[in-house]
């Protein structure tokens, strides 16, 4: 026998019916909770099984319900509904020409919110271009999204950067790169400097499930693990990175938590799709970064929904009707069943939070807009692209701004 | 003051800085418990301790992706890698990142890491342990790049890296870190306590980045270089009997263009030199300045004195340096008569 070079294959690509028998899932409480203390060995089966908390009567059960107060699930159902209605105003912009690019997070919405809402506000995030819903939950204005999808005159990246790629200073939300996982091991260097400077905030950072292919998602692991940084590593699994199938980046060998073992990391999988597991497994691995045993290697599983981009069309490569027959079902649905079942909550006030949602956006994306956008003022003056290369102006910028203005003049 | 080699000027700056600013702290593969493989940070774990002075993985792209992070979170690291060589692995994390962050968020977020790495030939280092890699930095807009030639402005020049608010890559022409070397590996070894330059002083200060230094006034001919090669092309001026001035940049970027320009308008004359190879390398942009502002006041067509476009090769080392039998001829041909 000779050896056979093995291609990963799509379980489903378009026209051939939907296939998760790969996925493997645990019913919900069915995974104890360990000590935050706990030794690596007691830890492994997390790396494999899947935390769950909501069942399917929508109840919450199992050692890692976190009981959140009935305003706390009505706040994270607000944060993701927002999202959603954001998303899909923006990604609207993009079609009419408003906006010259959008990525949506529709279907990870618990992700970032539930997430959001576990860490503390002192925490510094590092986020990947899909992380929308942090923004939300750390009360960044809607406003000062849409001035930067827009690049107009309030753009808080001077019209730099593509639109999406946020960042937020006095939000502790750092800058959006745009290329993948770099931002992994900045976020450990970050977290290195908390437990340098002995405070007892933790940094936590987002990469795809492509992504972890990056050599960066390596060094932030090992760094992590090798000072034992205070930081959150997730690894958010929708299953598709563009056309590539997770399988590519590793998927068949096994879970992307289970990458975490083998630096010596806890990997913990985790319905991504399950408000309440996504907030338990954060509070847990916050706590544990805190108390100082270190990172923790978070694998969410979910499915991206919405296009790669506004430049992207997955009909030409999985199957259309996917994410309806997705086993984990929808982040938002489910927590307004959950809600519902405890009695707090009705389609009715569901039909109006959606309404106040829309209205919000609208009204923000009217201001917005006063602002200016690519194509109608007020527009930033271009000179200033000429500043924060460094923090002083060198001389052969000076002097190629002087050409650009009469460039400028001329035309 | 006292006499220091490069090394000692280097590790005093490092000292200094560390004793000012809790906040600047040194990093990399055997920096810490040894003390680095070029003794620049020896004893500075000891004196520190581990948190400021922590030995990293052979991680290059590591090294850099924490210290940013690090420096987002009020430090000032302090990475060293190893050889000049070896930075390739952390070119993203630098190009895409450290150089970018300011400018792709207003200014509301900056990382300001010095890198430190040994640079250049002249040791037997072969094609992994001798580049000079400094044009594929000076190309990228949001670095200072820095390359010493001495131990006065090797210690100056880095503790004005640590103190700067942008990130600086540091190289340091490791043939000249326990002496000047004028490109003969032939003479016996010389000590930078016979040199001027090895006199330091044993406290704080600044030697300004973005400011070069006329090192030898003169009148005949402009000859721009830095790092190794300012000792080689003052070595072979004086064999000639010429009266060269000297410019040893010091700053690759931002390039002070203003004292070659002033220099090169009195003279007339330039070579321009540099070990790294010729095709795109630094001197290019050098010679495409002086052509732009001085063109009327030259006489000549401007020389590169330059290592060959060829990998560094081990068996042919001084084959490949630019020694000074290079820069007369480039001298000469720049004195020709036409």
């Amino acid at each position: 026998m000779k050896s056979r070079l093995h291609v990963p294959r799509a379980p489903a690509r378009p026209g051939e019916p939907s296939d998760f028998s790969y996925l493997k899932l645990s019913p919900a409480g069915a995974v104890r909770r360990p000590d935050v203390n706990a030794p690596l060995e007691e830890l492994a089966p997390l790396a494999t099984q899947l935390v769950r908390v909501l069942d399917d009567d929508h109840r919450a059960v199992g050692p890692w319900d976190p009981h959140l107060a009935p305003a706390d699930l009505e706040l994270g159902l607000r944060h993701m509904v927002l999202t959603r209605v954001f998303d899909d105003r923006m990604h609207r912009a993009q079609r009419q020409g408003k906006i010259t690019f959008y990525i949506k997070s529709t279907g990870e919405e618990a992700v970032s919110v539930a997430q959001g809402m576990a860490l503390r506000p002192g925490d510094m995030l590092f986020p990947s271009y899909r992380n929308q819903g942090l923004q939300i939950v750390r009360g960044r204005k809607l406003v000062d999204l849409m001035c930067q999808l827009l690049s107009n005159s309030r753009d808080m990246c001077k019209g730099r950067q593509l639109p999406v790629m946020y960042h937020w200073r006095e939000g502790n939300l750092f800058s959006i790169s745009g290329n993948l996982a770099t931002q992994f091991p900045n976020a450990v260097g970050w977290a290195m400097a908390a437990a340098i400077k002995n405070e007892d905030r933790v940094a936590a950072s987002w990469i795809g499930d492509g992504s972890t292919a990056e050599a960066d998602f390596h060094h932030a692991l090992l760094f992590a693990q090798v000072y034992r940084a205070p930081v959150l590593l997730n690894i958010v699994n929708n299953q598709w990175a563009i056309s590539t199938f997770q399988a590519f980046a590793g998927g068949e060998a096994g879970s992307f938590a289970a990458r975490g073992p083998g630096y010596g990391i806890p990997g913990i999988r985790v319905d991504g799709n399950d408000f309440l597991a996504v907030y338990a497994v954060t509070q847990w691995a916050a706590e544990r970064a805190r108390k100082g045993y270190g990172p923790t290697l978070i694998e969410l599983v979910t499915y991206r929904a919405a296009p790669h981009s506004t430049s992207d069309d997955p009909s030409r490569y999985r199957p259309k009707d996917e994410y309806e027959r997705w086993p984990l079902g929808d982040p938002i649905e489910r927590l307004k069943s959950h809600l519902i079942a405890l009695g707090e909550w009705t389609e009715e006030r569901e039909a109006m939070l959606m309404k106040q949602c829309e209205e919000e956006v609208s009204a923000a994306w009217r201001e917005a807009n006063t602002y200016g956008s690519l194509t109608s003022g007020p527009q930033l003056d271009p000179a200033t692209m000429f500043e924060d290369v460094l923090k002083e102006m060198t001389p052969n910028l000076a002097r190629q701004r002087m050409q650009l203005a009469k460039e400028l003049k001329r035309s | 003051m006292s006499q220091m080699n490069m090394i000692q000027a280097l590790n005093s700056a490092l000292d200094v800085m560390m004793a000012r600013d809790p906040n600047v702290i040194v990093m990399g593969e055997d920096v810490g418990y040894f003390g680095g493989v070029f003794r620049v940070t020896d004893g500075l774990q000891r004196k520190y301790g581990e948190h400021r002075v922590p030995d990293t993985p052979i991680a290059e792209g590591g090294i850099v992706g924490t210290a940013i992070g690090m420096a987002v979170n009020g430090l000032r690291p302090v990475a060293e890698i190893q050889f000049a060589d070896y930075i390739y692995p952390a070119y993203d994390q630098i190009v895409s990142e450290l150089a970018r962050l300011r400018y792709r968020t207003g200014g509301d977020f900056y990382a300001p890491v010095t890198i430190r790495t040994p640079c250049g030939g002249g040791i037997r280092g072969g094609q992994t342990h001798s580049q000079s890699p400094e044009a594929l930095f000076a190309h990228v807009c949001g670095l200072k790049v820095v390359m010493p030639s001495n131990p006065y402005d090797a210690k100056g020049l880095l503790i004005s890296a640590i103190e700067d608010d942008d990130p600086v890559v540091f190289f340091e022409p490791k043939r000249l870190y326990n002496g000047p070397f004028d490109g003969d590996p032939d003479k016996p070894a010389v000590p930078w306590s016979s040199h001027p330059k090895g006199e330091v002083p044993e406290g704080h200060y600044r030697v300004p980045i973005g400011s070069a230094q006329v090192v030898r006034p003169g009148s005949q001919v402009t000859i721009v270089t830095y790092g190794t090669m300012v000792h080689v092309c003052t070595a072979a001026a004086a064999s000639m009997n010429i009266d060269a001035e000297i410019i040893d940049i010091r700053t690759i970027a931002p390039l002070d263009a203003e004292t070659i320009w002033t220099s090169v308008k009195k003279t007339g004359r330039c070579v321009v030199a540099h070990e790294a190879t010729r095709f795109a390398g630094f001197g290019a942009e050098i010679v495409a300045t002086i052509q732009e502002e001085c063109f009327w006041h030259l006489e000549a067509p401007i020389q590169r004195v330059t290592g060959w476009d060829t990998p560094y090769p081990h068996a042919f080392e001084w084959e490949y340096f630019p020694g000074q039998a290079r820069v007369r001829a480039a001298i000469e041909a720049v004195m020709e008569e036409s």
